[in-house]
Formats: C-alpha cells, sequence, structure tokens
C-alpha cells in the first residue's frame, strides 16, 4: 500500500509544481509576447520542415549534419585520447618527449574554449592556402576542432580508467612474461574500459550539443539554421525546435548512460561478472 | 661459475624502497628440485626477495643468476625470464575479465605463440589435475579463494616453469581453505618442481621445505634444514621468533 500512496504523492507533486512553473509563465508581464516570439506553431513548424525558396532550411534536415558530425568526431576522439592517453602513462625515458609534448597537448585543449579552437581552425586553416587541407567544407574544420578539444578530455577519462586497474593486474600480467604492449591490451584497458563508459557517455553527451557551435563557420546544421530562420521571419520558435531535436538526440544517449551506470552498480553489489 | 644444477644463486642483493631498507645483503643459493621456505615476520623482506628473483622489483645492489645465467645483467630481456619463473601471490591476482580457461591459456598463447586449441588442452588437463575441471568456464569472483588460488597456480604452471615463486599463497585464505592449497603444493614438490615459497605455515614449511632460511630486516639470519632450525635455532633471533609464533599457537 505504501508503494501505491507514494506514487500517488509524486504524481500529485509533479502536478502541482508543473502548474505553479505554468502558472508562473503565463502570469507575466511579457507572457503573450514571449509565447509568439518563441512558442508560435506556426513558425514552430515552418522552421522544422523549412522552405528554401523563402530563403531558410530546415532545422530537421540540418540536424542530419549535427549527427554526422558527431559520429565521425566520436570515433576519432576515441583513438586519439586512447594514444593520448597510453603516452602519458608510459615509463621509460625514451617516450620522455612524447609524454612531454601530450601532456602540453592536454593542458593546452584543455584550458582553450571550444569556440576558440573551432574559430582558429575554421578561420586559420582556409587562409594558409595549402592544397588539399586548405579547401575544404566547414564541417571538416569543426570536426578537426571538436576533436582537438575532445581528445584532450577524453584522454583524461581514459587515464583515470587505466589507473583505476590496481597495479597486482599488471604484476600479475607481466610476471607471466607479457610484454607492456600485451598486457595493457589483454588485461589492463578491457578492465579500464569497463569503469569508464559512463564518463565516457557523459562527454559524448556534451559532444552531441556542441557540434551546434560549428555554425558559426557558416556550416549549417540545426542551430545554423534555427538562427537563419529567425534573422528570415523575425520570430525564434526556430530556436525551440532547435533545442527539441538536440533533446531528441541526447536524452536517449543520456538514458542508456543511466542504464549503464545502474546495471554496473547491481552487478557490483551482487558480485557477479559479465 | 655457476654449477648447472644450481636453479637460482642469489649475491649481495640490497634493494631499497625510498629510505626504507628491505633487503640489506641477500645470499642464496637454491638447487634444482630443491623447495626452500622464507619464513619472517611480515615486513621481514620476504616478498620482496621473490619479486626480485622474478624481475618485478629493480635491484639496488648485488647479482641473481638463473639456471646459469646472470638476470641482473644489463640486456637481460625481463620477459624471456619470466617465461622460467612463475610467480603466485597472495592476492591471487586473477584477470577478473576473463573465465578461467583463458585466465590460464592467455600466456602460452599471447608469450609462448602456443596454438590456442593445444594450450586449452593443456590448461584442462593441469585443471583436471587440480581438481579444477568443471571450473573452466567460472569467472574468477564465482570461485572460492581456495579455487582461485589454485587456478592462479595453474596460470603459472601453464608456463611450464622451472622455478615457481609463492608469495604467502595462503595468507589470503579462510582457514579451511588453506589445505586445498596447501595440498597443491604438496604435489608439486613431490613432482620435483624447484620452490622458493614465502609462508607464515611453519606446520607445512617443516614438512616441505628441504631447507628453511628465517629472515629478519632484509637478512637471512639462519638457513638450515628444518628439523635443524625449528627444533634447535642457533641464531638469538630466530630463538625469539619461533617463541613468539609458538605462543601465538602457530607452531
Amino acid at each position: 500500500m505504501s508503494t501505491r500512496r507514494a506514487v500517488v504523492l509524486s504524481t500529485v507533486s509533479t502536478v502541482v509544481v508543473l502548474a505553479a512553473l505554468a502558472a508562473l509563465f503565463l502570469a507575466a508581464p511579457g507572457s503573450k509576447q514571449v509565447r509568439h516570439t518563441f512558442f508560435s506553431p506556426h513558425d514552430m513548424w515552418q522552421s522544422l520542415i523549412g522552405n528554401p525558396k523563402q530563403g531558410y532550411y530546415s532545422v530537421g534536415e540540418a540536424l542530419w549534419l549535427n549527427i554526422r558530425m558527431f559520429l565521425a568526431a566520436e570515433v576519432l576522439i576515441l583513438v586519439l585520447a586512447l594514444v593520448i592517453a597510453v603516452i602519458r602513462q608510459s615509463a621509460g625515458p625514451v617516450m620522455f618527449p612524447l609524454r612531454v609534448i601530450s601532456t602540453v597537448y592536454v593542458d593546452v585543449f584543455r584550458g582553450v574554449p571550444l569556440i576558440l579552437v573551432i574559430l582558429a581552425l575554421g578561420f586559420g586553416v582556409p587562409a594558409l592556402s595549402l592544397r588539399f587541407v586548405s579547401g575544404q567544407s566547414a564541417a571538416v574544420y569543426g570536426v578537426a576542432a571538436l576533436v582537438l578539444s575532445y581528445s584532450a578530455y577524453v584522454s583524461e577519462v581514459y587515464r583515470a580508467g587505466l589507473n583505476s586497474v590496481h597495479q597486482s593486474q599488471v604484476a600479475a600480467a607481466r610476471s607471466l612474461g607479457l610484454s607492456r604492449w600485451t598486457a595493457l591490451r589483454y588485461v589492463i584497458l578491457p578492465q579500464a574500459i569497463r569503469t569508464i563508459i559512463p564518463p565516457l557517455l557523459n562527454d559524448f553527451i556534451s559532444l552531441q550539443k556542441d557540434t551546434a557551435l560549428v555554425g558559426i563557420l557558416g556550416a549549417i546544421e540545426a542551430n545554423k539554421a534555427a538562427e537563419i530562420y529567425s534573422d528570415t521571419v523575425f520570430n525564434y520558435s526556430s530556436y525551440t525546435v532547435a533545442a527539441i531535436v538536440f533533446l531528441i538526440l541526447t536524452i536517449p544517449l543520456a538514458r542508456f548512460t543511466d542504464h549503464l551506470i545502474a546495471r554496473d552498480r547491481r552487478r557490483r553489489l551482487a558480485g557477479a561478472v559479465a | 661459475m655457476t654449477e648447472p644444477s644450481e636453479a637460482v644463486r642469489i649475491e649481495g642483493l640490497r634493494k631499497s624502497f625510498g629510505a626504507n631498507q628491505v633487503l640489506t645483503g641477500i645470499d642464496l643459493s637454491l638447487a634444482a628440485h630443491e623447495v626452500i621456505c622464507l619464513i619472517g615476520a611480515s615486513g621481514s623482506g620476504k616478498s620482496t626477495l621473490l619479486r626480485c628473483v622474478n624481475l618485478l622489483e629493480p635491484i639496488d645492489e648485488g647479482r641473481i643468476w638463473l639456471l646459469g645465467q646472470e638476470i641482473t645483467a644489463a640486456g637481460v630481456d625481463e620477459n624471456t625470464v619470466r617465461r622460467h619463473v612463475g610467480i603466485v601471490f597472495q592476492s591471487f591476482n586473477l584477470f577478473p575479465h576473463m573465465n578461467v580457461l583463458r585466465n590460464v591459456t592467455l600466456a602460452p598463447v599471447k608469450v609462448l605463440g602456443t596454438r590456442r586449441a593445444a594450450a586449452e588442452q593443456e590448461a584442462r588437463e593441469l585443471l583436471r589435475r587440480f581438481g579444477l575441471a568443471d571450473k573452466e568456464s567460472d569467472f574468477p569472483d564465482r570461485l572460492s579463494g581456495g579455487q582461485q588460488q589454485r587456478v592462479a597456480i595453474v596460470r603459472a604452471l601453464a608456463m611450464r616453469p622451472q622455478i615457481m615463486l609463492l608469495d604467502e599463497v595462503t595468507s589470503a585464505l579462510d582457514p579451511e581453505l588453506v589445505a586445498e592449497v596447501l595440498d597443491v603444493i604438496r604435489e608439486l614438490a613431490a613432482g620435483g618442481m624447484t620452490m622458493l615459497i614465502a609462508t607464515h605455515e611453519m606446520g607445512f614449511a617443516a614438512d616441505i621445505a628441504n631447507r628453511v632460511c628465517f629472515l629478519e630486516d632484509g637478512q637471512i639470519v639462519e638457513d638450515a634444514p628444518p628439523a635443524e632450525l625449528f627444533t634447535q635455532p642457533r641464531d638469538e633471533r630466530t630463538k625469539r621468533f619461533l617463541r613468539r609464533i609458538t605462543d601465538a599457537g602457530r607452531l
């Protein structure tokens, strides 16, 4: 009975809170104006489907560019970040210069705002007038910037994961005659990756949204399409649409991350293993 | 320089961790098929000594020969050395993300280049010999401590080592699980395996060892056959140690 009571209580409190927020919004002096400029159904629909003859693009279609940038960046980040993490964890004097380079790299790209990296690559590299390299689309420079910036973050996630594997596992692997690399590949990494999947996915949720920043280079992604709509029609409802399509993109990944974290906790409590 | 019957020779071995001197001059010789038990209080350097023989710890001073070859010389490939020396740890250190069979076959396949099918067949034979035939697909955390430690021993044996180093392999076990692991070690000794064993099980040491070495403050204080060391110890420090553990009911 108490669970039913809990359900009733939570439902009632949710309804009350939402109603209070709605009332606050509706009672605000500028409510009507805001509803018209941000939540106009007509403008939301128009910006979602787009109309090139009127000079604006479909926000929904533009999202496809965000998805492609995200997917390309994700794969590259996973590889580059791992390389950096392994170099930073490496031992031995021979690796010293590489360790310094990767440490500086991580410091720089974690410290510089992503938007500046995007601007630097997007406007700087074409200006170099290099064959092939300078002739790419805005989306390519955008992906390159995302990869540079996020690899710095993700390499730290990898590093935390590698450090979370106990030294005794390294000792066990090395004592069997496994080389440093073989031990890393078959013993350390598989255990590290299991622990870092939730924080890794968390970074990728953030990456999905940050593809919107590439719009400043002129790439027609969802946010840029919304901007063009609002500039053309003088209504901000297109931004609301952009927000909604990004939510549709990120929420499934967020739920999946929660699911993995919960599963991991259950497993640890049960003491069982996959 | 060394006789071929000598499995391990250690001369003037010193090792410190920062300011903490753990080994302060160890000389020890282990003949082929000989079993030496290292006894002594925690912190006396037993584990560090074993880890040095396996090159898991870089040494500060001294030399170590393995099967007549100096392994502390410059340019020696540590991975090659470790193929000949198996080590089993107090805390088992099985790979938690692999089942028993994969734990045992990983090194033969990746280090020796044994074909997987052959490695698995060999692993199954070893598992059967040590009463683990039905455990090959289990993951380590489904096993009892005693079973995990036996798997760890099998994993080391799968590399066909010529020497086994056992580092307090029963210290992390519940008392009722100690016997099954000690039985495995007895079987290894009976089969002629050369072993260097750090242990707190005095009865077991008395029973299995050809020689017992008592360590204190990083030195071998006394080195004698068990019958002699346990019944008529010569050094005052050995006597004190044995009196303490007799009082604690461990002997």
